[in-house]
């Protein structure tokens, strides 16, 4: 009835290279997320501004990366731009995909921080002869980070799974790629897939510890 | 000083200020006292330019508030502003409030700001509440706080915006005191407030507003004892 027979020591000898393919994974999701928070900020005061110029095209970044899958958005930065003759290697497209896609969630996650901040915080500011883009930096950028920090950690996790999507455009390096390139050579697929669950399980449970750690050094308040 | 020059102020098609004149010499304490809805904030925030004016013109120390060439953010370091609500800043300490803009506006170190933080907290008796976030104080000291954050920018006038109308009952007489104790020392000040009896023990001059007009201005002896003006009587024994 059940006549697979497991090797797991195979699957176990491939470890140091699943885990250098773990670091690149998380190279990827922590440069994501670094210029996805970038992106994010300046979407939020872009769909918060009076100018349709600034709102309209945050608006659409924001309209694209939520209501498209992401493996699309990571297509179309490999193999769309590849028809204007525009070529991004796998891991570029990857990382421009991922961040994307950050960029647009964390937009609205950081817009409703945003609005979650009284209009007098920034008053206050200004009354002690900060300048707009001070008052912005000093007083409500940090509250807003606290307010949105759990649901940043959410993306982070997010961003860590979603690069798993980049072995559909030719990604090797990052875990699943290895892991896939292992199984291709070995057949081991369950051993080798269930390791690479594990270890995906492992950076997601490390990055909420690290992000519950920094919040509580960061927010004392 | 201050001067404020036949002043109208607008938001959409209500007319709150509807030509104020008003001079405030420096050493003095003004309290404006009103009924709500009757422009007593929004004059303050036009002195300091928080809110454009429609017409008319606003002088501090000579320099026009709302003209085009003038630096808000320079000037506003001269003008200290203390609101109802506290707005502290609840992601820094007692003490980082209070540093903050003297380090990031006026650019000292952080050791001179932190001298000149402690001592004024010190003088609105917050010194063993340096490192304390802003969520943990009470509202009187709170608002204390934000007191000492305004003078910590050195400013020549300090104006107020019913900085008492927000607290418990039992928390008005430590923040009034502040108020008298920095009107002793010397502060020129515009007090909007509800505080009759600060009104009437502290001001130079008390000034009545009335829909967006000062009905009457004069010493707290003849506002009290002896108003010209219909309505102040009014406003006053509704008061009292």
């Amino acid at each position: 009835m059940f006549e697979y027979t497991f090797q797991w020591r195979q699957a176990f000898r491939a470890l140091p290279q699943m885990l250098d393919g773990a670091l690149v994974t998380m190279q990827i999701a922590v440069l994501s997320m670094v210029i996805g928070v970038t992106i994010a900020v300046l979407l939020a005061v872009a769909r918060n501004a009076h100018s349709p110029w600034l709102r309209w095209p945050a608006t659409a970044w924001v309209e694209v990366a939520r209501n498209t899958p992401a493996l699309f958005q990571i297509y179309m930065a490999h193999f769309g731009l590849g028809s204007f003759g525009i070529y991004l290697s796998p891991y570029v497209a990857l990382l421009a995909g991922i961040t994307f896609n950050n960029a647009g969630y964390l937009c609205e996650t950081f817009r409703g921080a945003l609005r979650a901040i009284p209009a007098t915080q920034v008053r206050a500011g200004r009354s002690l002869g900060m300048g707009q883009v001070m008052a912005f930096r000093l007083i409500v950028v940090p509250q807003m980070f606290r307010i949105a920090f759990l649901p940043t950690t959410n993306q982070m996790v997010w961003a860590i799974l979603m690069t798993s999507l980049g072995v559909t455009v030719g990604m090797s390096t990052d875990l699943t790629g290895v892991t896939q390139d292992l199984n291709a050579r070995t057949f081991r697929t369950f051993e080798l897939f269930a390791l690479a669950g594990a270890l995906y399980y492992c950076i997601a449970k490390a990055v909420m510890f690290a992000a519950r750690l920094a919040a509580w050094r960061l927010f004392r308040y | 000083m201050i001067e404020i020059e036949n002043v109208h102020k607008s938001f959409g098609a209500l007319e709150v200020l509807k030509g104020i004149n008003l001079t405030v010499d420096k050493g003095e304490v003004v309290s404006v006292i009103g009924g709500s809805g009757s422009g007593k904030s929004t004059l303050l925030t036009c002195i300091n330019g928080l809110e454009p004016i429609n017409s008319g013109r606003i002088l501090v120390d000579g320099i026009e508030v709302h003209a085009k060439t003038t630096d808000l953010n320079k000037l506003r370091r001269k003008i200290g502003i203390v609101f109802q609500q506290f707005n502290a800043f609840p992601h820094l300490t007692v003490l980082e409030n209070v540093t903050l803009a003297p380090r990031k506006v006026k650019g000292l170190s952080r050791q001179e700001a932190e001298e000149i933080a402690v001592k004024h907290l010190t003088h609105v008796g917050l010194a063993e509440k340096l490192n304390v976030y802003p969520g943990r104080l009470s509202g009187g000291q709170q608002q204390r706080m934000a007191i000492a954050r305004a003078l910590a920018m050195s400013p020549d006038y300090m104006l107020f915006d019913e900085v008492t109308s927000a607290l418990d009952p039992q928390l008005v007489g430590e923040v009034l005191d502040t108020l008298k104790m920095l009107a002793d020392e010397g502060m020129t000040m515009i007090c909007v407030t509800h505080e009759m009896s600060f009104a009437r023990d502290v001001s130079n001059r008390v000034a009545f507003f009335h829909k967006g007009v000062m009905a009457e201005i004069g010493p707290p002896e003849q506002i009290f004892g002896n108003a010209q003006h219909e309505e102040t009587r009014k406003f006053l024994s509704s008061v009292r």
